[in-house]
């Protein structure tokens, strides 16, 4: 209820304040990833992704003014292609999925760089911690897709730290890159 | 080498004692090895010494099964409400034994991956039968070991009991098969 709530504002406050188009992120079709990799003992990258999540942009083709990004991951869905290592993972070493079963961004603000650089300015909640994120992004490409609709997609990466959301850090230090490619369909 | 109706054969006894020491040292070990640190020497040696000794007791659990339903079993001691116990006890001591290998089967082999036993030979994963398998089968495998403990203690404390107590015959012929 608060969540709809919530939604519905945002949405009101978004659609009141421009004609951007909202685009739903395409999930269904899996035409979206959530990424990550970390340092595996400073000697290679460990890679994994979040196969469950949702999301939405407001983009209106042009500006990125009023565009705006908002994703919700379901931390329990994380896959690094080995069953005990998502098990540990899922467990209170680390992303502690039975207290914290979501993880949330919300873009505040899209600021363009140049050379079709985003900096997209957000809040990530993880682990029951809110903080300011900025992630990198770019826009891949948009246009008709052959099945009658209309597409346009991102992608952005980020890097944080776990400790800075109030996690474990069991392997010491670690960071760790987000990788976020989404699609998404013109409603 | 076979029960009689008032002693166990010294391949039963075998089979107990075996498992009585791989069963408690296999949850020593469980018991340590979910804390160890990443950088620990023994935090890839120690689960799969584990899971290897567990699927070769898995098989010495079907052997021992198999052997008890072809063999007479010695007569139980006790009142008839002692008895009654003791067998309840019993079936679900082997109960728990069969969940905890399976689950803890099904915690390792939930990928498709399959389990190495001792580089001597690969138990093949069937992939997975449930959702949130590794999870699922982690819990169960988990409390289901901290009961089997319990009724381990149960288990010894009645034996001693009928030594200590009743100075009967229980713990003395799972000991020896001289009648």
């Amino acid at each position: 209820m608060k969540k709809r709530l919530i939604g519905a504002i945002i949405a009101a406050a978004i659609s009141g304040a421009s004609q951007a188009a909202e685009y739903v992120i395409d999930t269904k079709g899996a035409h979206a990833f959530i990424n990550f990799k970390t340092s595996h003992l400073g000697v290679s990258w460990l890679t994994g992704r979040f196969n469950t999540f949702d999301g939405r942009f407001f983009y209106d083709g042009k500006s990125y003014e009023n565009a705006k990004i908002e994703v919700n991951i379901d931390t329990s869905s994380i896959d690094s292609n080995h069953a005990e290592r998502d098990k540990h993972l899922r467990s209170d070493d680390f992303l502690n999925v039975a207290k914290h079963p979501t993880a949330k961004f919300v873009s505040s603000k899209i600021v363009e760089k140049g050379d079709g650089k985003l900096e997209v300015q957000g809040v990530f909640t993880l682990y029951g911690t809110t903080k300011d994120i900025v992630i990198d992004a770019q826009k891949i490409g948009e246009g008709k897709d052959p099945w009658g609709g209309y597409r346009a997609g991102f992608s952005g990466t980020t890097e944080i730290r776990l400790a800075d959301f109030g996690m474990k850090e069991v392997l010491g230090p670690t960071t760790v890159m987000l990788d976020l490619h989404v699609e998404g369909i013109r409603k | 080498m076979k029960n009689t109706t008032h002693t166990y054969g010294w391949v039963a006894i075998a089979l107990h004692w075996v498992s009585a020491v791989v069963v408690i040292g296999l949850f020593a070990c469980g018991w340590w090895m979910v804390d160890l640190n990443y950088y620990s020497d023994w935090y890839k040696t120690a689960p799969f010494l584990h899971k290897s000794t567990g699927v070769l007791l898995f098989g010495l659990i079907l052997f021992r099964l198999m052997w008890k339903v072809t063999n007479v079993s010695p007569s139980k001691i006790g009142n008839a409400l002692e008895k009654r116990v003791a067998s309840i006890a019993h079936a679900i001591l082997y109960l728990l034994l069969l969940l905890i290998c399976i689950t803890g089967y099904l915690i390792s082999t939930a990928d498709g991956r399959g389990i190495e036993v001792f580089s001597w030979f690969t138990l093949p994963s069937f992939g997975a039968w449930f959702d949130k398998q590794a999870d699922i089968a982690g819990l169960v495998h988990q409390y289901a070991a901290y009961a089997l403990m319990g009724l381990v203690l149960l288990h010894v404390i009645a034996a001693l009991k009928h030594h200590f107590i009743n100075k009967d015959n229980t713990l003395k012929r799972m000991l020896s098969n001289r009648s």
